[in-house]
């Protein structure tokens, strides 16, 4: 991530880390979740789904930070993110 | 003989899963709309304010918006057009225990329904009611209605509309609501504070949610997509909490006033109803 202003704490605070799920098939690439990623994560990806929505792809995951934004600002209930570490991390089916 | 282990894979679903009708989705709502952005703050607001769900009614009436009763799993009821809040009402009344939600369009709450509204908040019914304010009715295809901007374009104001508009903000805290916001889809965050302090605001509350109808209103207007207008709302809203709502007119293409206007006590239609009872009982006969 890049700073405007290197936080004084940042050697002793942990971010936390995020990983972002997309129910493909939910999506109709509003492209909402790509604009208002705080930090950049989401990008409009050459795939589309089976009704020809182009959908979302973490071109930059590493940076997700959990927040939840996409989450909630999805209006199809589409995406969503969960802690990177722990149970959570399988692959959804 | 040992078996090869198969590693447990935890089934994902979205967080929202639980109070989501998941069978119906894919919803109706076009690419781009905000009403899905709406009941996602709304299903987060719910979570937030800790009330019981099986105690928690919501009440919906005709429109594009009034579908998101059937996406919700709570005990849901899609009425007729413009009656949702003399449904809820009768809800609210026969069973006093209900938490009671009003999810509906302008059009549905305003037009046709815009009697029951203001004497739902002058009486201070125990409710909270949500507006998705699209400025137009979607469903049929984009009629001019009572939020609509004047000189906006619409399918029955081709060259403009003639009619100034209500001011929702206003009209709900003239007629007597206890709790008034507004935000825009684009402000998720503070919409599902607002929507969680409605919910556990005592008397009428009402919350007002500005959102996109790319489909008819936004492209009649030449406003562009869904995303356009979310940043169109995030270059032009202006946050003003306790402003007199009088002053918190839309005009087509104008800066939109967001926050939190009123949030008041005041005895409810039930409190009143409580305390004629004991004074009855407390008298000699
Ligand atoms: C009694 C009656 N009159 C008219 C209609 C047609 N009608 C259906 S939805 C609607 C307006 C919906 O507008 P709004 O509440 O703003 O919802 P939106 O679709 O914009 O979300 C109208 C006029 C109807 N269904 N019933
Ligand atoms: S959780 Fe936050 S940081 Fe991660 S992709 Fe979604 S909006 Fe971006
Ligand atoms: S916000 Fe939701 S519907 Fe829109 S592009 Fe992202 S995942 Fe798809
Ligand atoms: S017509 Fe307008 S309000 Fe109805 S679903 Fe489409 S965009 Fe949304
Ligand atoms: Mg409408």
């Amino acid at each position: 991530m890049n700073y405007w202003r290197k936080p004084l704490d940042i050697e002793r605070i942990k971010l936390p880390r995020g990983k972002v799920y997309l129910i493909e098939e939910r999506c109709k690439g509003c492209n909402f979740c790509i604009e208002f990623c705080p930090v950049g994560v989401l990008a409009a990806s050459e795939r589309f789904n089976a009704k020809g929505y182009h959908l979302p792809y973490p071109q930059n995951e590493e940076a997700c930070t959990n927040c939840g934004l996409c989450e909630v600002i999805c209006p199809e209930f589409a995406i969503y993110s969960l802690p990177r570490d722990g149970k959570e991390e399988e692959p959804r089916e | 003989m040992s078996q090869v282990e198969k590693p447990t894979v935890v089934p994902l679903e979205h967080p929202r899963e639980s109070l989501l009708r998941e069978e119906r989705l894919p919803h109706i709502w076009c690419s781009g709309c905000g009403i899905g952005t709406a009941l996602n703050c709304f299903i987060g607001a719910l979570e937030r304010s800790g009330l019981p769900l099986d105690k928690v009614a919501i009440v919906s009436g005709i429109g594009c918006t009034g579908r998101a009763a059937g996406y919700i799993k709570l005990d849901s009821f899609h009425t007729t057009h413009g009656r949702a809040i003399p449904f809820a009402t009768g809800l609210r009344l026969a069973n006093p225990e209900l938490k009671v939600v009003i999810f509906s369009g302008d059009g549905d709450l305003i037009a046709i329904g815009g009697n029951h509204f203001i004497h739902a908040a002058r009486r201070n019914i125990d409710m909270t009611v949500i507006c998705v304010n699209n400025f137009n009715y979607g469903m049929t295809g984009g009629q001019a209605g009572p939020t609509t901007p004047a000189m906006a374009k619409t399918a029955t104001s081709p060259y403009g509309n003639s009619e100034h508009p209500f001011n929702l903000p206003y009209l709900a805290a003239a007629s007597g609501a206890v709790y008034v916001a507004r935000w825009t889809t684009l402000h998720v965050r503070r919409l599902e504070r607002a929507l969680t302090e409605a919910l556990l605001k005592e008397g009428f509350s009402f919350v007002e949610v500005i959102s996109p109808c790319p489909t008819y209103f936004d492209r009649m207007n030449r406003l562009g997509e869904g995303l356009d207008m979310m940043k169109f709302y995030r270059e032009s809203s202006e946050i003003a909490h306790g402003l007199d709502p009088r002053k918190a007119d839309i005009d087509l293409g104008g800066k939109i006033i967001v926050g939190k206007f009123i949030d008041i006590e005041k005895p409810t239609y039930l409190d009143f109803q409580q305390e004629i009872q004991a004074r009855m009982e407390g008298e000699p006969s």
